[in-house]
């Protein structure tokens, strides 16, 4: 009797890792919080950016450091791989290191917010103790004045508009929607690319950004694109 | 000259130090305060608790078992119902939580009644069950509500969601066929409150358990349904991480945590909490409880009172409390700009002495004094220094006396439901003074004893000029007065 438990066991312990290895090879199929992205989507109705190229969670041992601007500049400075700050394509693999290759995804939150300690754990990757790296097209038809970029990550995270500093959030945040707003800004006709890295000790990670007016209405007239 | 020197400078140190519970206060995640049999208790993370004859001494005693973190409490009918948590954070993945209840017939652990029922689970999760991954059923907090008679426990941390689940009140088990409800994310340690026909999520925000570094606070949003949603007062929903800031860190303080509510009477609410670190106790976790302020149904929670030396107005008529002593006139200004008297214009403006209390106290009797009220001039005979006495206190702050500034003439009730100033403060029941702020942020003002009363009275406003004792009332300003440095 005991011997058959050990053998169904065994059998189901196999079952399982299977199971996780194809839904973390076929990711985002059977995913909670994710599709795989259109080429092309809109902003939600209340204005929030769903759909981005996220990268698998770069592991970053931490040890309780205390999130403050100086430490978080420095984080996001390093170069973790080449052509770290070339928009990329969905499916692109990045090298780490030689044991360490990452994957570009292009995806689709379900909820308002981009559930990215989520992302990681649904592809049996790390969650605590990582950055996330994120990029999103805003095509613009038209110029979009006197904007701000309105943002709320966990934890801390930065935040470029083609690849000019809008948004620092340091600290051992909670993602709290309109946490940190940009100064005003126009989003001129055109594409822009918004970027995020995200830095997570222990707990969830998560982050949400939309764009609101100046009577903090959501903007919504723009189109987003992941290439 | 002397002891008027001792004074200011007690009143002047005593101003500067924030008050918190004295004994030894010390606990984690406190649930809310409850009083059995005229003693307080809260119970906190791990087991145990903290026991208190007056609410403002605590002292390690009170007895939970069942180990894990995170307690409430509550009286029902005449029963106590302590509801936890036992957790199994093993980790990022696994995180399951059960959420349990247990009675008793007292919390007082001498008492012969004093038994716990056996733990029952009445919520959980399993991060392994599909619907459960995003909760971890932890940090319960209880309402019973007011206008129907069902309980709630919430309970969740920043795994996840918050929930709201129903538990029947009669047995303290789930309610069968009750569905959780998610209601909040991004806080921890949930706590529901009703008031005024809003139902409030209180949950804490912020870092934990990082000492002085712990950035832990109180927020808050509000709804018309106990299920939800909630809202801030930017119209956020807490699933969005919305929340109104009720406490932060301040007075040498850090890291405001884990929310409870006992209301004294009407209009008398105070608010239980930890604080992370309290830096005039070595930086350990400690109990705190403070006045509840409602501005515009929005729950604040206001400092405790800070000693000092005031105009005591009443709300009244804004008069101020005074000595019933002879109003001796300074020296006016010999010329008038503003009447434009000829030659004024030509004489450089000087910054005029104010009275000072050596100017008249020898024009005052030496023995008791009345006391009145009248406008204020910024005189010495309207100056009250307001400062704690060590020894028994109440429900979150220590007894006070009420003295003239410079001097150790208190304010004392007296027979007859009158006040008076006696010539020196002896400790006497009458002389000491609890001060609570009130949901308005007016104050009440109670001696600890009325000779010859044996209800319970206040400083009240009897007439515009007269004050007296009375009994409170937050209905009226008569019962209401406000403290001014001016």
């Amino acid at each position: 009797m005991k011997s058959k438990n050990r053998i169904m066991m065994f059998a189901l312990c196999l079952l399982a890792l299977s199971t996780s290895l194809a839904s973390a090879q076929n990711f985002p199929v059977g995913s909670k919080h994710f599709y795989n992205a259109l080429d092309e989507s809109k902003p939600d109705n209340d204005g929030f950016i769903r759909t981005w190229l996220l990268l698998d969670p770069i592991h970053k041992p931490l040890n309780n450091p205390s999130f403050n601007d100086s430490f978080l500049r420095k984080e996001f400075a390093t170069e973790y791989f080449p052509g770290q700050y070339d928009l990329p394509k969905a499916g692109d693999v990045v090298k780490l290191d030689k044991k360490t290759k990452l994957k570009w995804h292009a995806l689709e939150s379900k909820n308002f917010n981009v559930r990215v300690f989520r992302f990681a754990k649904e592809q049996d990757m790390a969650g605590y103790n990582v950055v996330f790296f994120g990029y999103t097209i805003i095509d613009c038809t038209m110029d979009l004045v006197n904007v701000r970029l309105a943002t709320g990550s966990n934890s801390a995270s930065m935040w470029w508009i083609d690849g000019e500093e809008v948004l620092l959030m340091s600290g051992d945040r909670r993602m709290v929607m309109d946490d940190c707003a940009s100064p005003l800004m126009t989003l001129s006709k055109g594409q822009h690319i918004l970027r995020v890295c995200v830095i997570n000790g222990p707990g969830l990670s998560d982050f949400c950004a939309r764009f609101i007016d100046e009577d903090f209405n959501p903007i919504k007239n723009f189109t987003i694109k992941t290439k | 000259m002397k002891k008027i020197f001792l004074s200011i400078l007690i009143a002047i140190i005593y101003s500067q130090v924030a008050m918190a519970q004295i004994g030894e206060p010390f606990i984690h995640d406190p649930s809310t305060i409850v009083e059995c049999d005229g003693k307080y208790y809260t119970f906190g993370t791990r087991g145990g608790g903290l026991i208190s004859e007056d609410g403002w001494s605590w002292h390690d005693g009170a007895v939970r078992p069942g180990g894990g973190c995170a307690p409430d409490a509550m009286k029902i009918d005449d029963r106590y119902l302590i509801v936890w948590n036992r957790d199994g954070d093993r980790g990022e993945s696994d995180k399951d939580g059960v959420i349990y209840t247990m009675w008793n017939k007292t919390l007082d652990p001498n008492s012969p009644l004093f038994e716990y029922t056996p733990e029952a689970p009445v919520a959980y999760t399993n991060h392994f069950e599909e619907t459960d991954e995003d909760s971890f059923a932890i940090d319960a907090g209880l309402l019973l509500d007011p206008t129907t008679g069902r309980l709630w426990v919430s309970h969740g941390t920043y795994f996840g969601t918050i929930r709201i689940s129903e538990i029947d009140p009669k047995t303290g088990l789930r309610v069968e066929g009750n569905v959780s409800v998610d209601v909040a994310i991004d806080c921890e340690a949930p706590a529901l409150m009703y008031h005024n026909g809003w139902y409030y999520l209180l949950g804490t925000h912020g870092t934990c358990c990082d000492g002085v570094n712990s950035t832990y606070n109180i927020i808050v949003g509000r709804s018309r349904n106990v299920t939800g949603p909630y809202y801030d007062n930017l119209g956020r929903d807490m699933m969005r991480g919305g929340g109104k800031m009720v406490i932060n860190a301040g007075h040498r303080k850090t890291g405001a945590g884990h929310f409870g509510r006992f209301i004294v009477a009407d209009g008398v609410e105070k608010a239980s909490f930890h604080w992370e670190a309290d830096m005039d106790m070595g930086g350990q976790s400690t109990l705190a409880i403070h006045p509840i302020v409602w501005k515009n149904d929005w729950p604040v929670i206001e400092d405790q009172f800070v000693p000092g030396t005031y105009d005591i107005q009443s709300e009244r008529r804004g008069y101020a409390l005074e000595l019933a002593v002879d109003f001796v006139r300074m020296e006016r200004a010999r010329t008038s700009r503003a009447f434009g008297t000829e030659g004024s214009q030509a004489e450089p403006l000087q910054k005029i002495k104010e009275q000072t209390l050596e100017d008249v106290i020898g024009g005052w009797p030496t023995g008791n004094i009345d006391v009145r009220c009248g406008e204020y001039m910024f005189r010495p005979h309207q100056k009250w220094t307001v400062v704690p006495v060590d020894g028994p206190g109440y429900l979150g702050g220590p007894y006070y006396k009420i003295v003239i500034e410079g001097t150790n003439r208190a304010l004392a009730a007296a027979p007859n439901k009158q006040v008076i100033a006696v010539p020196e403060f002896t400790g006497a029941p009458e002389q000491l003074w609890r001060i609570d702020m009130l949901t308005d942020g007016t104050y009440r003002i109670m001696p600890k004893a009325a000779p010859g009363c044996d209800e319970e009275v206040c400083l009240i406003s009897v007439a515009d000029s007269t004050p007296g004792l009375g009994k409170f009332d937050f209905n009226s300003d008569n019962s209401k007065w406000n403290f001014k440095q001016r």
